[in-house]
């Protein structure tokens, strides 16, 4: 058996059913290898490496399973950099495979050598060179462990040409469940949690903000418990959507700088808030100076070099999060906060009196970007999975969808990776291909990873692309307009004609420019499970609002470009 | 001891003899725009696991991130810091003098024995001295050579060793060997 033969045995050995890549010079023994091994592992090629990982993550984060990738040496492992640190910052596991010269050539600037494992190191949460066709099942097995387990995130395989071609006399897959420097889930301190349940007890104004941890920790029921017996409001970050359905009594929202009024302005309110699974990223804090110095802070994470990177806190828990609510549930009264919950709805209300409304159901004028969220949300019956791209469209995505199941929402959260949305949305159609994937990009992003439309042709991949285009790139745009006093400096984008580009790739397709007809043309996307390229023509100016100024803290709130949020208040 | 966001911490790390460790730990540092003062790696008593001891000057707050990040990497099995109390340390410098101007002087012995160092090597044009101790006692040895002319002068980074009764690398290999059983049962 050949050192390529070894790899994909150990692919399959770790239940790998799907395989993104794009074949080069020292990737070749391996995809050599791949052609005898088409029906035990789908393969999907991409038009470019960015988009295999991009791919990668949308599969994982669709689906929980660790998504893989394999590409060629120097260009095609530099490609593939910005989706691993995204994956990196984002938590997904991935394993990433990257060809390599031979041994004997590394060091010697060969054709198409590149330091792999020094561009990687600090993006990943291991990397590693396979040299010899022995280490081969020892390293794979390492690096699905290490990539799944604890806090997930991207391991890189760099495999040598000769590694790929050694001979192997046996092979062997074990796979990896210990390694003896690394612990990925802690043993769940009692005590910590029984401080914890006395600090919620005596809280008069608990409020829980979570992150993607639930997800990844698979505690949705846990938190949910939680919540209700504490009687206890929760709030999301942008990673943590789909958590919890937008329908449970103590959801109040998302957090951060355009997120709902009333978590933002309550986490200066709370006594107490309890934080699981998020790393208080500044898009959420604002200004961390200003933030909740009113509360004591819990923070329940995996990964103990969150707790109190950024916000001091009252009692760290260096916990699964499943383990930590479910113990936690357990050892807390029986609470309720009408009340105080009450006052995170008041200003829910005013938001969406003044922004939410306007946004989705104008009575005049083009079309906004939330409407075609909310329509799409309407008609998909919450059930759908929203991709984004980044930007504007994430944003609106993020404030006008609906979620009633968990694993729903996929966007770039950590990095901002504009082009992140169209290759994702083939990996997540992949991995649930039962699911109607929705994906809402703007013009800009969408053009970043446009050569995927290939990829989505060649395997009729029924992802469903919603152009948000108002031609700008409009969150810089927003800026622009806000901060830098309407200087619009290299944000007006002339744009090709979509519904042509769709023609060459023969995907149904529509534009729509009037709001009559947006309902109709989103259930004509959405009525069976073919591409479908839905291109909405916006009103040019949109911006989004509630937003949170970049260095102003939780209660600096515009409501529009003129207007503060005041809470009734001063 | 007084701290300040200037006060020079000692972090040891433990970990792994694997390849790329030195650059997973000092881009950490990098990336915070922290200098590393002095670094020295060496074996430990514990059979394949090496030791990292690296100087930096910083905060309490900077410090406990990076250790905390430097700990996250996966080939890494513990890594702690300490201030200059909770430890203790030694530097070696060795110096480069020449020889003629050493012979003539009367008081270069007793320079040699008040500072505690010893000559390794000498010949007709020079002589090596070399002195263990803390760096402002190699630094003054320096001062005191430099009537002399120095030639060379180099000095190693900080080794240290812990005041404390526990060892923690050992205890949380025990811990880990006994998890490793656990799992091997399930």
């Amino acid at each position: 058996m050949t050192g390529s033969e070894a790899i994909i045995k150990s692919l399959i050995a770790e239940n790998v059913d799907v395989l993104f890549g794009y074949p080069g010079g020292q990737i070749m023994p391996f995809f050599d290898k791949l052609y005898d091994y088409q029906k035990e592992l789908r393969q999907i090629l991409v038009r470019h490496e960015q988009g295999a990982v991009h791919a990668a993550q949308g599969y994982a984060r669709a689906c929980g399973k660790t998504g893989v990738v394999a590409v060629t040496s120097g260009p095609g492992a530099t490609n593939v950099i910005t989706g691993v640190a995204d994956a990196m910052v984002d938590s997904t596991p991935l394993v990433v495979i990257t060809g390599q010269v031979s041994a004997s050539l590394l060091g010697t600037d060969a054709f198409q050598e590149t330091d792999v494992l020094g561009i990687t190191l600090p993006i990943t949460k291991w990397s590693y060179q396979i040299r010899r066709a022995e280490d081969i099942a020892w390293a794979v097995a390492r690096a699905f462990y290490i990539a799944r387990s604890g806090r997930p995130g991207p391991v890189v395989l760099d495999v040598t040409k000769d590694a790929q071609i050694g001979i192997l006399e046996d092979f062997k897959y074990e796979p990896c469940s210990f390694i003896r420097s690394y612990i990925p889930v802690p043993t769940l301190q009692k005590s910590k949690i029984q401080e914890a349940a006395q600090m919620l007890a005596e809280a008069k104004k608990p409020l829980i903000v979570y992150g993607q941890g639930i997800i990844l920790s698979h505690a949705e029921e846990e938190l949910m418990a939680l919540c209700n017996k504490g009687g206890i409001p929760a709030a999301s970050t942008l990673l943590g959507l789909s958590a919890l359905p937008n329908d449970f009594e103590h959801y109040k929202g998302m957090l951060g700088m355009h997120g709902n009024i009333g978590p933002n302005i309550k986490t200066n309110e709370a006594d107490l808030i309890l934080a699981v699974g998020m790393r208080f990223d500044d898009r959420v804090t604002g200004k961390v100076d200003t933030y909740a110095k009113q509360a004591k802070i819990i923070h329940i994470d995996i990964d103990i070099a969150e707790i109190g990177k950024i916000i001091p806190v009252d009692l760290g828990i260096h916990a699964d999060a499943k383990q930590a609510l479910g113990l936690l549930t357990l050892l807390i009264p029986e609470g309720n906060h009408s009340e105080w919950e009450a006052e995170f709805d008041a200003c829910n209300a005013v938001e969406r009196k003044r922004v939410s409304l306007p946004e989705i159901a104008p009575s005049e004028g083009p079309i906004n970007m939330g409407e075609v969220v909310d329509m799409v949300a309407e008609v998909s019956k919450h059930s759908a999975i929203v991709i984004t791209d980044v930007g504007q469209n994430q944003m609106m995505a993020a404030r006008y969808s609906k979620f009633n199941q968990s694993r729903s929402m996929i966007t770039s959260g950590g990095l901002g990776t504009m082009g992140f949305g169209l290759p994702a949305a083939i990996g997540a159609k992949i991995a649930q291909p039962d699911r109607h994937v929705c994906f809402f990009g703007g013009d800009g992003g969408v053009q970043m990873t446009i050569q995927e439309f290939g990829t989505i042709m060649q395997e009729q991949t029924g992802v469903k692309v919603i152009i948000l285009n108002n031609n700008w790139l409009g969150n810089v745009r927003q800026w622009q307009e806000l901060f830098f006093g309407s200087r619009y400096s290299q944000t007006r984008m002339l744009n090709p004609d979509y519904m042509m580009i769709a023609e060459a790739y023969g995907f149904a397709h529509r534009r729509v420019t009037e709001r009559a007809e947006l309902r109709e043309a989103v259930e004509d996307m959405l009525k069976d499970n073919r591409p479908y390229i839905l291109e909405a023509c916006i009103v040019e100016e949109g911006m989004v609002f509630p937003m949170i100024p970049p260095g102003k803290g939780v209660t600096d709130i515009m409501l529009n470009a003129n207007e503060w949020y005041t809470d009734g208040r001063k | 001891m007084e701290e300040n966001n200037n006060t020079l911490f000692t972090v040891t790390v433990y970990s792994e003899n694997q390849v790329g460790l030195l650059n997973q730990i000092s881009i950490i540092f990098t990336r915070r725009n922290l200098n590393i003062w002095s670094l020295t790696v060496s074996s430990t008593v514990l059979e394949g696991v090496h030791k990292f001891t690296i100087a930096c000057r910083t905060s309490r707050r900077q410090i406990e991130a990076v250790v905390k990040q430097i700990e996250k990497r996966i080939d890494v099995i513990k890594a702690f810091y300490y201030t200059d109390d909770e430890i203790i340390y030694q530097e070696v410098a060795l110096y480069k003098v020449p020889t003629d101007k050493i012979l003539d002087d009367n008081d270069f012995e007793s320079l040699l024995h008040r500072s505690n160092a010893q000559i390794l090597e000498i010949n007709r044009t020079f002589a090596v001295i070399q002195k263990t101790g803390h760096c402002d006692e190699t630094k003054q040895l320096y001062e005191e050579l430099s009537k002399y002319g120095v030639l060379q002068f180099v000095r190693s980074g900080r080794v240290a060793i812990t005041r404390s009764t526990v060892e923690q690398v050992s205890r949380f290999l025990e811990a880990q060997e006994e998890r490793r059983e656990e799992i091997e049962r399930k």
